[in-house]
């Protein structure tokens, strides 16, 4: 029997078995951030335990910074608390000797953007993080899983983790994108379909030839969300569209490396015979722009179909639904169209890519955010990607049309620093995350693709793209 | 010798229930953003919750007193002022792979937490720590929420080394556990200890993976 990708990567990476009968797993790359790392590095200290490699570290600060004043560093955190948590990553880093991107440096960024950005992820590689959306690095044919602190400082000391193979979870994506819709609305349909717990316990492979024409960028944005739909991680096998974007990178190996690592690669494809414990398959081609108009990533519609009636739920998921009616001050039957936005938010490890901006600036060129709208902020997920941006001219066209542009930070994603919505504002937001709260104390957050996004900055309300594209 | 943090050690608990009669409660809601700037691994009882047990928005450093109690969440139910066994319903844990999460449910109280289903991540985050996570069926679940909504609180007792959450006048209910885990929790075991045990083992793989993918290593 063949195997999948992600066997492939459990058993190249499968150190042996504990005397308690659990699998050690090697990592290769371990990413951090100010958040989930302070704890882990007290423990080791606490335990008198050193890192066991320090090369396969890359920390640089994203939760909890600023998205303005850059050039002022550290100190233009004006949040005492704040500040101390990114001061104590760049003590431990340097403690340690391990490798990081500060804020002051064109590098810093989303840490799931920069990995790949870097070509500190690549193919073949088992990589963790304390965040869970480290699953977005699966698009290169890695094992990528989002860990908790206790986590962290175990690989910090032993290289490894101590896991249970996850099961295999086979989504086919089949067909063209209709005009008007993104990689966001595929992922944001698949988790409506399969729910927010659909593929717990699974590692989800996405599949089909509409994964095979999507950008890296795009098969990112879909892994991101992986977590969403309660998968351990997501992934796509590789292909030469992984191995275009990752050559030239400053971490990818280069020379006679770079025609053995490739050779290598190509092996991390699911072969014809292997046998999956789910699948699915979505066909693209009707596909609608999707945004949610509840508290978690499955409560979506097509942004033309009435806000559902709770009792059309089933009984259990009935009083989730009535309850997220009430917070986000909707009522069933109405058009999402209809609703008036306070804020627009493009960012994040989801969206906040070139390719994400470029979408953005292409509805947005020429048009301008509409003056009721408190705030249109883009926010791109790294230095580099705004220094590219800005080779382009997008940060023109997005300032001529009104929206704010700001440094690479989570920003609003999760509203950690002073970017965040105030009680009863409506968002529409290119995040992955539409919890109470998630965006500021009582905020409203509806998901949406950047077109989307784009397109309500400038309509004032929850827009429908395609009378946008071009 | 090691002197690391140690999960807490687990054999029985006696304790008041709390019925949190809510599905896909997401770990933002458990401890909210703003109380992970801290660099502690302590002080996060006070805010499990935050956003539904008071009706003001709570920040690092506000003391209790001066907030705004939300009487109709029901961790403020005086029925429930003891509680340290958590019910819920499906998907508890989800979002965040925050472990502030797990420490905040510990640091109030809490012992235990039964739902039908759990995230992987949360689900993996208490027994690093020694929080008892038990799923039990939708129907057992249901069961224990009849139960515990009465006029006075249900006290359950959790029995891990017979694997059995039992009250008075109910059947003892049985709960599967893996068997590492059961252990990892009865012993308060050095998780990290355990893994550098097979340090070898580690370095053996260490020098093939180097042969095989040499740049990774470069
Ligand atoms: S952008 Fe949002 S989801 Fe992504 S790592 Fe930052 S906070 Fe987490």
């Amino acid at each position: 029997m063949g195997r999948t990708v992600h066997e492939k990567l459990w058993d190249s990476h499968f150190v042996g078995w504990r005397d308690d009968g659990l699998g050690i797993l090697y990592i290769d790359r371990h990413l951090l951030h100010e958040v989930t790392s302070p704890q882990a590095f007290s423990g080791l200290a606490a335990a008198r335990r050193k890192p066991w490699r320090l090369d396969t570290n890359l920390a640089t600060p994203d939760h909890n910074v600023p998205t303005t004043d850059r050039d002022l560093g550290i100190e233009g955190i004006d949040d005492v608390v704040a500040k101390e948590q990114v001061a104590t990553l760049d003590k431990n880093c340097r403690r340690y000797g391990i490798r990081q991107f500060e804020l002051t440096d064109v590098r810093q960024g989303i840490v799931h953007v920069v990995g790949p950005e870097q070509g500190a992820t690549l193919p073949g590689m088992t990589i963790v993080c304390g965040d869970s959306h480290t699953s977005t690095h699966g698009a290169f044919g890695a094992l990528a899983h989002g860990i908790g602190t206790s986590e962290v400082e175990h690989v910090l000391a032993t290289q490894c983790l101590v896991q249970q193979k996850s099961k295999n979870f086979s989504i086919e994506l089949t067909g063209r994108m209709p005009p008007g819709t993104c990689a966001k609305d595929v992922i944001l349909a698949i988790i409506r379909m399969i729910g927010t717990a659909g593929a717990t316990g699974h590692t989800i492979e996405y599949r089909g030839d509409a994964i095979a024409s999507m950008s890296m960028e795009e098969r990112m944005t879909i892994c991101n969300m992986s977590i969403e739909a309660g998968a351990r991680a997501g992934l796509v096998g590789v292909d030469d569209t992984t191995i275009a974007y990752l050559e030239g990178r400053p971490l990818a190996p280069s020379g006679h490396l770079w025609k053995e690592a490739v050779e290598t690669w190509r092996q991390f494809v699911t072969d014809d015979d292997s046998v999956f414990d789910a699948s699915v398959t979505l066909a693209v081609d009707d596909l609608k722009p999707q945004v949610s108009w509840g508290t978690n990533p499955e409560l979506v519609i097509d942004v033309d179909e009435p806000v559902p009636d709770p009792a059309s739920f089933d009984a259990a998921k009935a009083e989730t639904a009535e309850r997220a009616l009430a917070y986000m001050g909707l009522n069933s039957g109405q058009a999402l169209t209809e609703l008036e936005l306070d804020r627009v938010f493009i960012g994040s490890c989801t969206n906040a890519r070139i390719e994400d901006l470029r979408i953005a600036a292409r509805i947005a060129k020429g048009r301008r955010v509409c003056s009721r709208l408190k705030s249109a902020m883009v926010v791109p997920g790294s230095g580099l990607v705004k220094r590219q941006a800005e080779r382009e001219g997008l940060h023109e066209i997005f300032k001529s049309a009104g929206f704010e542009w700001r440094d690479a930070g989570c920003s609003m994603c999760l509203a950690m620093n002073a970017d965040k919505l105030v009680p009863d504002e409506g968002a529409a937001s290119t995040s992955n995350r539409n919890f109470e709260g998630r965006q500021g104390h009582l905020g409203r957050t509806h998901l949406v693709s950047p077109a989307t996004a784009a397109a309500s900055a400038v309509a004032g309300r929850i827009a429908d793209a395609r009378e946008f594209a071009a | 010798m090691s002197t690391a943090v140690r999960p807490d050690v687990f054999r029985v608990h006696t304790g008041d229930v709390l019925p949190l009669d809510r599905a896909n409660v997401d770990t933002d809601q458990i401890i909210p953003k703003q109380f992970l700037k801290s660099i502690k691994r302590t002080g996060f009882g006070e805010n499990l919750f935050d956003a539904w047990r008071f009706l003001d928005f709570g920040d690092i450093g506000k003391p209790l007193v001066e907030r705004e109690v939300n009487p109709d969440f029901v961790l403020n139910d005086p029925r429930y002022r003891r509680v340290s066994i958590l019910v819920a319903r499906r998907n508890f844990g989800c979002g965040s792979s925050r472990e502030h999460a797990v420490w905040s449910l510990q640091q109030y109280g809490f012992k235990v937490v039964i739902a039908p289903s759990f995230a992987d991540i949360f689900h993996n985050n208490c027994y690093k720590n020694g929080l008892l996570p038990i799923r039990l069926s939708e129907a057992q679940v249901e069961f224990l929420f009849s139960r515990a909504l009465g006029e006075r609180a249900l006290k359950l007792t959790i029995d891990l080394p017979s694997q059995l959450v039992c009250a008075d006048s109910i059947e003892p209910i049985a709960f599967e556990i893996e068997h590492h885990r059961k252990r990892q929790l009865l012993h308060g075991l050095d998780e990290i200890g355990l893994t550098l045990e097979k340090s070898d083992l580690i370095r053996d793989f260490e020098r093939e993976h180097r042969k095989s993918m040499p740049w990774l290593f470069a």
